[in-house]
């Protein structure tokens, strides 16, 4: 992929790459799937391990994904991707196609680490698009270590001991960028611009992996009406609790500054998962999160 | 067995055409959205924002293809000009 | 003209991966395999060999990067072994039911624990029904001659299923013998570039590898049911103009050594083959009527050639190096089962030996013909199923 890719709504390609799945009403997911393949184009073939996009796309007789994909093991969709641009490269066909492995953030952050940092590693030439709806939604809302801390999940239950979540979200960013890679970036798909610009910027990286991770709000799994999907995600962006970043040219840095943090209850009221904390339990989250910023600026 | 064909050679194998669809989701939804046109000032932000590629683009306003629209309600809450309602199937 | 090499079982193999021009290679090391992925890494270094090579982090990677490969029309190549294998077990299935045809090696290698990198073939023989052709080898020669024909036949239009070849640990992967190594240019007269009936492309935009629900599934796995089933077929079509080009032939899925007027044979795999030959033909030295099947190829389970070969014998043995806990051994089971639909069967007998590397002589295998020339005699087998050259345990 290569020129000025332009992000302005009006300048969007007509096509649908994906049209007649089966996700749930108001999947986040969703939205960055379709506006990732708007920017990405039909110059595009994918990996996608078994993850909520694969069970609601690949699923014969309904194969809507108009670019070739490639179905995977769940821990496998780096590798799976490297093993595309190494045929391709073998093959003499690398350079006008862009080779994408995507993913949920259990199969990024989890089962799939680890094909994902060698993947990095070897500085094989991939885009990684890690969907983030922070737990294993597609088996039923199971927790994984990219779902935030204090939240109710079907294996964090609360329950007569407590047991929500207690382990804040792996920082997925700093993984990656710990790996050297060219870029890597957080985005929101409740901000279209700055997710297809990081986008944008990803695909047309030519010499080694790029990262993005995108967080995906999902109404079954936290518990919201379907409606609030784009609503929910400009609050966790708002409210601090997820940081757009950008990982370029061995730099770090934050794309969004935040001049005052909306009230993080805000975001945390409107969602079943996070019904059961106590407004003592959201001003320290709230404190957590003052910190966290004040170590990123 | 189209329309995906999944005969390839006379062989059974797990690889069809993509953009194959058959299901159409517009069954599951309970509200549908209506468009006021008149409000519509063609931003394209329910465009952007449909998890289900419902919605058309036209020249001057967006049209909502009710085939796969699952009625989420995405493009109502987002629409910054109250141009879309939600109205409940069947009313 | 074919050049000849000193060279171990595990560079024999690597240059039938050279020689078949494979197009991507990932591999991760594990002993006794890594002779392999170092001389492929040497070749593809110095170009003698033009393909990409994956440097994976792990088995499973190994084999996601094949499948990736292969997807997009790529004739990859990976080996293993052992723990390895088992680490890559999850994507045998998917490459198999992707139906691309990856070809491994396998040098077979006990599984742990005891941990034990010595020859046996519990590790391959564990990955019976994951759906991929599964051939074994006795010499370095056929190693080579192996991979090379496994790419033709795993990519037969009818085929699309991959293959493992595997090969004994050390006996074979790590001992030298003198290996004709085919010219290029017969290679590339047997071997075709791949050019595959399907493949990931943007100009047709396929989802591959797709889900199916209960009402399809079936069909799909029947389909790599019928594909195994023409295997046998076109592998001797295809052991046939390797003869023709190369000059070698080793008789197709299995081989029948002196079985003609055989009255016992014992059924072999791998390199304890070789052990039996000699044992064979001092027997027939001294009159006895004793023959040798050596199993080529176990997935597909060559069922019409066994019961062939086997019909007129009066006993048959089985020599398992690798255990089915609480049963006997695989090979033993699989080759009954296949004479079970004969209307007259030999009396059969399963040894299992060389468990972990332990060396299988010459003087078990002659226990093992002598077991069933005393069945054959006497009409009766004593025991079924019989652990070989077993050290005093305290039970």
């Amino acid at each position: 992929m290569s020129g000025v890719i332009s992000v302005r709504p009006k300048d969007l390609p007509f096509d649908e790459s994906v049209v007649g799945h089966l996700g749930c009403s108001g999947c986040g997911a969703f939205v960055a799937v379709r506006l990732a393949l708007k920017i990405l184009g039909d110059q595009t073939m994918l990996a996608i391990p078994a993850c909520c996009v694969l069970a609601t796309t690949c699923f014969y007789p309904q194969v809507p994904l108009k670019v070739p994909t490639l179905m995977t093991a769940f821990p496998a969709t780096a590798a799976t991707a490297s093993g595309i641009a190494a045929g391709l490269r073998h093959l003499g066909k690398k350079k006008e196609i862009t080779v994408v492995g995507l993913a949920g953030d259990g199969g990024t952050a989890d089962i799939g680490i680890q094909a994902l940092s060698g993947a990095l590693d070897r500085g094989d030439q991939i885009l990684y698009i890690c969907y983030d709806n922070e737990a294993y939604m597609n088996t039923g809302v199971q927790r994984s270590g990219a779902t935030p801390k204090g939240a109710r999940t079907t294996t964090t239950p609360g329950g007569q001991r407590g047991m929500w979540e207690s382990s804040p979200k792996k920082d997925l960013l700093s993984i990656v960028a710990a790996h050297g890679i060219p870029y890597a970036a957080t985005s929101c798909i409740s901000f279209p611009q700055d997710f297809m610009q990081k986008l944008a910027k990803a695909a047309q990286v030519e010499d080694g992996p790029s990262f993005i991770h995108v967080l995906a709000p999902c109404p079954p799994g936290w518990g919201y009406a379907s409606e609030k999907t784009i609503e929910l995600g400009k609050l966790a962006v708002e409210a601090g609790v997820f940081i757009l970043r950008e990982w370029e040219n061995g730099e770090m840095k934050v794309t969004r500054k935040l001049r005052k943090r909306k009230p993080l209850a805000e975001y945390l009221k409107p969602q079943a998962r996070f019904r059961h904390l106590t407004d003592e339990e959201i001003k320290a989250m709230e404190e957590e999160i003052a910190r966290a910023w004040e170590t990123i600026s | 067995m189209s329309p995906a064909q999944p005969l390839h050679q006379g062989r059974l194998i797990p690889h069809f055409p993509g953009g194959t669809v058959r299901q159409k989701t517009g069954s599951w939804r309970i509200f549908r959205p209506v468009l006021d046109v008149e409000k519509c000032n063609n931003c394209l932000l329910c465009w952007i924002f449909c998890p289900d590629g419902a919605i058309d683009r036209e020249e001057k306003w967006v049209t909502i293809g009710l085939d796969f629209c699952k009625g989420c309600g995405i493009c109502e809450n987002e629409c910054p000009t109250d141009a879309i309602t939600m109205v409940k199937e069947g009313k | 003209m074919a050049e000849f090499k000193f060279i171990n079982g595990n560079e024999a193999v690597a240059y039938g991966v050279k020689l078949a021009r494979a197009g991507v290679v990932a591999a991760y090391p594990i002993t006794p395999q890594t002779k392999i992925v170092e001389k492929l890494s040497e070749l593809i270094a110095d170009r003698e060999l033009e393909a990409e090579f994956v440097k994976v982090e792990s088995e499973h990677s190994a084999m996601a990067a094949c499948l990736g490969a292969a997807s997009v029309g790529a004739r990859a190549f990976t080996a293993s072994s052992s723990q390895g294998l088992a680490y890559m077990f999850e994507m045998l299935s998917y490459t198999a039911g992707s139906r691309f045809p990856v070809v491994m090696a396998i040098v077979n290698r006990a599984m742990a624990p005891p941990w034990n990198i010595w020859c046996d073939h519990q590790d391959s023989i564990s990955c019976r029904d994951t759906g991929w052709i599964q051939y074994y080898v006795e010499s370095a020669q056929e190693a080579l001659d192996t991979v090379v024909q496994a790419f033709r036949v795993s990519e037969h239009p009818e085929v699309m299923t991959p293959a493992m070849v595997c090969l004994d640990a050390f006996v074979l992967s790590h001992t030298e013998e003198p290996v004709a190594i085919p010219s290029q240019d017969a290679v590339d007269a047997f071997l075709p570039p791949y050019n595959p009936p399907y493949r990931m492309d943007v100009e047709n935009p396929m989802t591959f590898s797709a889900g199916a629900f209960p009402d399809s599934y079936m069909e799909f796995k029947y389909g790599q049911h019928l594909a195994f089933q023409v295997v046998p077929r076109v592998m001797r079509e295809v052991e046939d103009d390797w003869e023709r080009k190369v000059g070698r032939s080793y008789g197709g899925p299995l081989e029948a050594y002196r079985c003609e007027d055989a009255e016992v044979a014992l059924v072999t795999v791998g390199t304890a083959t070789g052990t039996a030959r000699l044992v064979v033909d001092s027997l027939r030295e001294s009159g006895r009527k004793a023959g040798l099947i050596k199993l080529r190829l176990f997935r597909p389970f060559p069922v019409e050639e066994l019961r062939e070969t086997a019909r007129s014998l009066k006993a048959i043995g089985v020599l398992d190096r690798n255990l089915s806990f609480g049963f006997e051994g695989a090979v033993f089971s699989e080759v009954k089962a296949a004479l079970y639909g004969l209307p007259a069967r030999p009396l059969a007998a399963g040894f299992v030996a060389g468990l972990g590397g332990r060396d299988i002589n010459v003087e078990q295998v002659e226990q093992m013909y002598d077991r069933l020339e005393s069945a054959s005699r006497t009409g009766l087998m004593e025991r079924e199923v019989e652990f070989i050259g077993l050290k005093g345990v305290a039970v």
